[in-house]
């Protein structure tokens, strides 16, 4: 204790991660209930980043709350009521909220209904642009601060800021409805399944030196795209999305070494992989193609899956992989799943197949240039070609680029391999 | 919550065939009446052709007249509606089924302040 009374920065941090395991549960449907009490998002949302913020500030003297979560809802109500005090047009709803609990008085939620499934509708809504979708459902669904948003996004905070400030007005102005859109999942829907698997993306590698995988993050998407699954059990899609994520988790406890390293698929000790997991998201797989409609999702998990089942590298089914790729290629041409292809191919057979990868990787360079990866496949092809300088001014060019220390490292210790 | 439907022509819009124009023109009067009916038409009008524009433009002080719409460009200010209904989603629905196609801005209109 004396140590932590010593230095409050790492008193902070504590209290920080003490909230963290709190705040993040809480965090989306804690806006959410306020969001559908107030009909007013945007105060919503702030009062409940004021409760965060208080219990950082307060935690740490004063000991976490027993029962942390009423504890912020309770100072989130405050808060939203301080703010709506400061309005002229706050008034009608301060009256409301000084009526009573949270949930009397507000419309009545529907069946099955996660608070946070209304807020992800409302974050992800077409009326905002794709920066401001994902920002917003960071920062109100997963309950990120500014400055986690503004590095995952490897940009200012200003802009984060700004970003989140100019999306929420145009919730406002424009109505923007704070509800789940039933007569419209199918064209609403791939917006909110990008948002949740960037979200699962980030906290599967995140750019936290000492948290490399936020388990949290995942848990977040995970539990969302499970509730999607459950509200939209004719929706294909959403059951791809989630056994993309199992399969990904089931393998998770393979994916660092003891120091917090990457350890890249072709060396992962594979007994470590979680076989149940695996043959239970292979399951939801095969239920989501039962319904007859492939999309991205969908052949993303099966490539996964091709992987989980495969006893190593070496033996990988990659011709089938590379037929999977070609398959994503349809409904997703991008420059990065063009790259993951030139990857599976070059894998599926020798040098040959190596050159031939490095060739297609040429047209990728100006959209890829500034993607680390783009540049440690490219490491790795000229590497088995034996390029190795060229491998090697590669891999620095990764290195520059890379944001997450846990792949700094990685290419770090193969830089070093190079030259040992 | 009221907002502003502009109607904007394309060069789709402003190519079509007399018949064809006719036939979403018909449309367009059922498709109006039902929602004025509805209550979720409040007003609009159809405009004349960005060729009948005229622009006033104060610059500093100074006032300049030109020929022409506001901005010259392939897409042009057809027409407008003003709606009143719950919420975005129900003016986007309102701006999906528009029967002429083309482009719809939708703006929600600046409350007064009581």
């Amino acid at each position: 204790m004396t140590a932590a009374g010593t230095r409050p920065e790492a008193d902070r941090d504590h209290a920080r991660r003490r909230i963290d395991a709190t705040f993040r549960h809480e965090a989306g449907r804690l806006v959410g209930v306020l969001t559908r009490f107030l009909g007013d998002f945007d105060v919503a949302e702030e009062a409940v980043q004021d409760a965060l913020a208080e219990a950082v500030a307060r935690w740490p003297a004063e000991g976490v709350p027993e029962r942390p979560a009423a504890w912020l809802q309770r100072t989130a109500r405050n808060r939203a009521i301080d703010r709506l005090r400061r309005e002229a047009r706050g008034r009608e709803k301060l009256a409301m909220l000084a009526a009573g609990p949270l949930r009397e008085g507000g419309a009545v939620p529907p069946p099955e209904a996660d608070e946070r499934l209304s807020l992800l509708f409302l974050c992800c809504h077409p009326a905002l642009g794709a920066d401001a979708q994902v920002t917003l459902t960071l920062r109100a669904v997963a309950g990120l601060t500014t400055a986690e948003i503004a590095s995952a996004f490897l940009t200012s905070e200003t802009t984060i800021t700004q970003r989140i400030t100019r999306a929420k007005r145009k919730v406002a102005a424009a109505r923007i409805p704070y509800r789940v859109p039933e007569d419209q999942l199918p064209q609403r829907l791939p917006a909110v399944l990008a948002v949740l698997y960037l979200m699962f993306n980030e906290g599967y590698l995140s750019s936290h030196a000492d948290e490399p995988a936020r388990r949290w993050l995942q848990e977040e998407a995970e539990e969302l795209a499970e509730l999607l699954t459950r509200l939209m059990p004719r929706e294909p899609e959403p059951l791809g999305l989630l056994a993309l994520m199992r399969l990904h988790l089931a393998r998770s406890a393979a994916r660092f070494d003891a120091a917090g390293g990457i350890v890249r698929l072709r060396d992962q000790d594979r007994s470590r992989w979680d076989a149940a997991a695996i043959a239970g998201a292979i399951r939801l797989l095969r239920r989501a193609a039962g319904l007859g409609r492939p999309g991205p999702y969908q052949i993303q998990a099966a490539i996964a899956a091709v992987h989980a089942e495969a006893p190593s590298w070496e033996v990988t089914d990659w011709p089938q992989i590379v037929a999977l790729y070609d398959l994503l290629l349809q409904h997703e041409d991008t420059p990065v799943v063009r790259l993951n292809r030139l990857i599976a191919l070059a894998a599926a057979g020798g040098p040959q197949a190596a050159e031939t990868a490095l060739a297609q990787a040429e047209p990728l360079r100006e959209a890829l240039a500034g993607y680390h990866l783009y540049h440690a496949t490219r490491a790795e092809l000229l590497r088995a070609l034996g390029r190795t300088e060229a491998a090697e001014a590669a891999d620095r060019e990764a290195l520059r680029l890379a944001a997450s220390p846990a792949e700094r490292a990685l290419i770090s210790s193969r830089l070093a391999g190079t030259r040992a | 919550m009221k907002y502003v439907m502009l109607f904007v022509g394309t060069e789709e819009t402003d190519h079509r065939s007399e018949a064809e124009s006719a036939a979403i023109t018909e449309k367009i009067g059922a498709w109006w009446g039902e929602h004025v009916a509805a209550g979720q038409i409040v007003g609009g009008e159809q405009l004349q052709g960005p060729e009948t524009a005229t622009t006033v433009r104060h610059d500093h002080g100074s006032v300049s007249i030109v020929d022409g719409p506001f901005i010259e460009a392939k897409e042009h200010i057809g027409g407008y509606g003003v709606i009143d209904v719950p919420n975005l989603d129900a003016a986007l629905d309102l701006a999906k089924s528009w029967p002429w196609g083309g482009v719809v801005e939708i703006r929600p209109v600046q409350e007064q302040m009581a």
